[in-house]
């Protein structure tokens, strides 16, 4: 049932956002102390049918500058965005690199129709790093200017290599073909101050604001394994900063052990044609039809460009799946104190507010007018990029703050410290459950009062990591991590720990509650990089849409859905103008779930980008190739097998009695009907052992099915018939790796 | 704000508006020597007769520009600045009325400007400018 029957009206709140915190003081000083370290000058060059055709590289440690050109073979097998980061990548480590070692590389790149602006979601950039979380190569997906305009100036990846001696900006100005490596000492740190600074610094007068991209993270950032990367660009309306994160994985951390201050790129001005498709009329016409569906159906199929992705927050409450006080419940009674309708009062321009030009769906909301209450920033009044669902139901209903102000808060000091919002909320989830059962106490927390929805000791603890102090020190250390650490001072049972600390791979699960959704429990455990819903968000369609009944058909999604949202990180495309709001006619079609008629747009679109002729069937191959490629990485990593791709007993079913009680009603008909037990006499721990049984039972049966699906050996590693069909076979290594390793 | 009307039980369709706004507003206003692009179009209903499709300035278009590229005018007629557009032709999507016109050549697209040229031009006094109100912003 819905808790937002009890949903009060809500007032609009009147906020005068022209008297926010501007950071443009001191700005002469700052730059006075730059000091060049390195120069290179290129050429500039726009895009040929959505390829510059070259690279940039940039050791930061050797301060050496580089063009590569972009061979045919990475057209071919990695497409861009996410596959040349990850073939960049695994040419620069060795199995036995680490996160910190000078040779990991961060590589940012945007794929061939990105920085389209007639469709929408296209001007996405992709980075890729080995993460400090897991120790394989982790890929996130980001908005913001940096990716379109560095392709516009002439370059369709950045790689970043080394460490600097000191801290560093690198700037690329692709109108005058410059590129330097600056010593940046006086440089404020958090994304928020620092953004805003540079944007004034390097645009050359006050139109050219747009035209500028600053990458950059925060204080958080260099005092944990969670650090994300902020992008931004120049919102004309507001006049100020916008920042969209690249978050999962801790590539932030990365950034600021390689001394990486910022990058900031300067790209020409935007028009429609900078990416020299072949044929702009077909991008043209089925932008235009796009745009003119999300007219007509967003109002009453999401309210995607009113709420943004936050209007989901009280659907997945009244299905019973928002994590609620660390993933043991879906739904709480104060759900509505932080549901859409708050969050519609909160973002006070309403208007189409996206994160890149073109994107009619426009989820980049901005909360405006907060006044901190905490911090180093108190007082201060600041627009908060979110909140998007990930935030509101992490730093909300997972840790039990259901206060609009504080949640926003905690999502303006993870965006501006640099953290991951998801993996903040899922790690202090864990940390406040260890707090109520005792494996955590006001001494271990050194005064930290963890309890349910206690929104200031959550902040504390959180500026406490940013300032590398106290327990907030240890909990930046990531789920995965604690566990170890609480387990080595003897504090709770390492047994229960496993089961309540929602990570895989060492990556903190994104914010759906997926005890009761198998496809769901796959989705998250069978990813490459660890649980995140960008790979496979079956929850809807499995829960909401009930479009998965079978076990054939969850198998089949955890095949498909996998594979064609990839193929967003290789162009990139945003994920969410795919399916969120769908064609009129789509219930009707054969395959709704797979929206046929947006299937067919992007294909039309890469194809009038590039030239090339794809179909639907080329579009999964296309992602297949660079799905199987980061699997054997993995592998050569010293992960990517069946062992790794357990979920944590929580996201499969109860652990604790609380949990199985307050749905034992469905538990127990679940025990009579499906597993053929009858659960009258049976004691609370007997029928919580039965259902965890016949549960991970059905987990390993779904494992198998689809690594047979996925053409993968029942060990989870690729077959070597798969690699060969895939073209895989060209790379030495791969096979051998395969091969190894019994594919 | 300034609005062009029209009077559908005077127009007969005969395009004079549609001609005089390609040849006089389509080259003197937008700059362009190409007559496919009126700033008025009559669309065509198959049958003979048709309807002009008129922008009434209401603004929806001004909200959706990502690009702040389309702004009111002192008049309060909506204008495009060709040097901010982006091509995204979100406002073409969004417009109601599909009073936009879409520039092979150009990144931008185009719409009246309430100049009036074509007031003159219709024979049958179906056209004219006018001066109303201007609507509250509405919300997207
Ligand atoms: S849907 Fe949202 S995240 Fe995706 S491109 Fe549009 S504004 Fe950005
Ligand atoms: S072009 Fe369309 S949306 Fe814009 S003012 Fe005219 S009628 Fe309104
Ligand atoms: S096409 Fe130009 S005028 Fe129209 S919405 Fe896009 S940027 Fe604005
Ligand atoms: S008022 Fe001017 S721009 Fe508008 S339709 Fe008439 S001639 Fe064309």
């Amino acid at each position: 049932m819905s808790h937002l029957e009890s949903s009060t009206p809500i007032v609009r709140c009147e906020v005068d956002f022209t008297k926010r915190t501007e950071y443009h003081e001191g700005l002469e000083a700052i730059r006075a102390a730059h000091k060049l370290l390195a120069e290179a000058t290129f050429t500039p060059s726009l895009p040929d049918k959505g390829y510059t055709n070259r690279t940039l590289y940039v050791n930061v440690g050797t301060r050496e500058i580089m063009e590569k050109p972009v061979t045919r073979q990475m057209k071919d097998i990695f497409l861009g965005g996410r596959g040349f980061g990850l073939w960049y990548l695994w040419n620069a480590v060795t199995p036995a690199t680490r996160w910190n070692d000078p040779e990991n590389e961060i590589i940012i790149g945007p794929g061939p129709v990105s920085g389209t602006t007639q469709y929408a979601g296209s001007g996405k950039s992709l980075v890729v790093t080995l993460s400090p979380q897991t120790d394989i190569p982790v890929d996130s997906n980001v908005g913001g200017y940096f990716g379109p305009l560095l392709k516009f100036s002439g370059f369709d990846a950045l790689e970043l290599q080394g460490k600097a001696d000191q801290d560093v900006i690198l700037f690329i100005d692709g109108r005058k073909g410059v590129i330097r490596i600056e010593a940046a000492p006086m440089e404020p740190v958090d994304s928020h101050v620092l953004a805003e600074v540079l944007t004034r610094m390097y645009a050359e007068n006050d139109e050219d604001r747009v035209n500028i991209s600053v990458v950059s993270t925060g204080a958080g950032a260099e005092h944990s394994l969670i650090g994300m990367l902020n992008f931004s660009w120049w919102d004309p309306r507001r006049g100020c900063v916008r920042l969209k994160q690249a978050g999962r994985g801790g590539i932030g951390t990365v950034f600021r052990d390689k001394r990486i201050r910022a990058l900031v790129c300067r790209g020409p001005v935007v028009k429609g044609g900078l990416n020299n498709p072949v044929d702009p009329e077909t991008i043209a016409k089925t932008g235009i039809k796009f745009h003119k569906e999300m007219r007509t159906n967003d109002d009453s199929q999401c309210k995607m460009r009113r709420n943004g992705t936050a209007h989901i927050v009280e659907i997945m409450d009244a299905y019973d799946l928002l994590p609620t006080h660390n993933f043991q419940y879906g739904s709480h009674p104060d759900t509505h104190k932080i549901a859409s309708p708050v969050w519609q009062a909160r973002c006070t321009q309403e208007t189409v507010d996206g994160c890149w030009y073109g994107c009619s769906m426009a989820c980049a909301k901005g909360a405006d007018g907060l006044v901190l209450k905490t911090g180093p920033y108190k007082g201060h009044m600041v627009t908060v990029d979110g909140p998007e669902y990930e935030n509101a139901a992490g730093l909300g209903s997972n840790g039990g703050v259901f206060d609009p102000d504080y949640l926003l808060e905690l999502n303006f000091y993870c965006d501006t410290y640099g953290v991951c919002t998801i993996t903040w909320g899922t790690l202090t989830a864990f940390v406040m459950e260890c707090y109520q059962r005792g494996i955590l106490n006001l001494e271990r927390t050194g005064g930290l009062d963890l309890t349910w929805g206690n929104a200031e000791a959550d902040l504390e603890m959180m500026h406490q990591m940013a300032r590398g102090e106290g327990f907030g020190l240890i909990a930046g250390q990531g789920i995965h991590k604690m566990k170890a650490i609480f387990a080595e001072k003897g504090w709770g049972d390492p047994q229960l720990m496993a089961d309540i600390g929602m990570e895989c791979k060492g990556l903190e699960y994104s914010q759906y509650m997926s005890k009761e959704s198998l496809a769901q429990q796959g989705g998250y455990a069978l990813t490459n990089k660890g649980p995140q819903h960008d790979e496979a968000w079956l929850i809807f369609m499995d829960m909401v849409n009930k479009q998965l009944p079978t076990f054939e058909d969850k198998a089949e999604a955890l095949y498909y859905f996998p594979l064609f949202r990839t193929w967003f990180g290789l162009n990139g495309f945003c994920k969410l103008p795919w399916n969120d709001v769908v064609p009129s006619d789509n219930a009707t079609t054969s395959e709704p779930a797979k929206v046929p008629e947006h299937v067919q747009n992007y294909v039309d679109v890469f194809n009038a980008t590039t030239g090339l002729k794809i179909d639907k069937d080329e579009l999964i191959r296309q992602s297949a190739k660079v799905y199987n490629f980061q699997r054997i990485f993995n592998i050569r990593m010293g992960k990517g097998l069946r062992s790794f791709d357990i979920p944590p007993y929580r996201s499969v079913g109860p652990v604790t009695r609380e949990e199985y009680a307050s749905r034992s009603e469905r538990y127990d008909k679940q025990m009579l009907e499906e597993i053929g037990v009858d659960p009258a006499g049976k004691s609370m721990d007997e029928k919580i052992a039965i259902t965890r049984e016949y549960r991970m039972k059905r987990y390993n049966s779904l494992v198998d099915a689809v690594y047979l699906r996925r053409g993968w050996t029942p060990n989870g590693v690729p077959t070597l018939a798969r690699i060969q069909e895939l073209g895989l076979d060209v790379f030495p290594e791969v096979v051998e790796i395969v091969k190894n390793h019994g594919g | 704000m300034r609005q062009l009307r029209i009077d559908m039980t005077k127009c007969n369709y005969g395009r004079d508006c549609n001609h005089e706004c390609e040849a006089d507003c389509a080259t003197k206003v937008f700059k362009v020597d190409d007559p496919a692009l009126a700033a008025l179009h009559i669309r065509d209903h198959g049958d003979g007769t048709g309807h002009a499709i008129l922008c009434d300035q209401c603004g929806d278009c001004v909200v959706v520009c990502p690009a702040e590229a389309l702004k009111r005018n002192k008049l309060g007629v909506v204008m495009i600045n060709k040097k901010l557009c982006v091509g995204c032709y979100m406002c073409i999507g969004f417009c109601e009325k599909e009073a936009f016109e879409r520039n092979p050549d150009w990144v931008e697209p185009y719409k009246c400007t309430a100049c009036g040229i074509c007031v003159k031009a219709c024979p049958h006094a179906a056209l004219e400018i006018v001066e109303v109100p201007e609507p509250a912003a509405r919300i997207i």
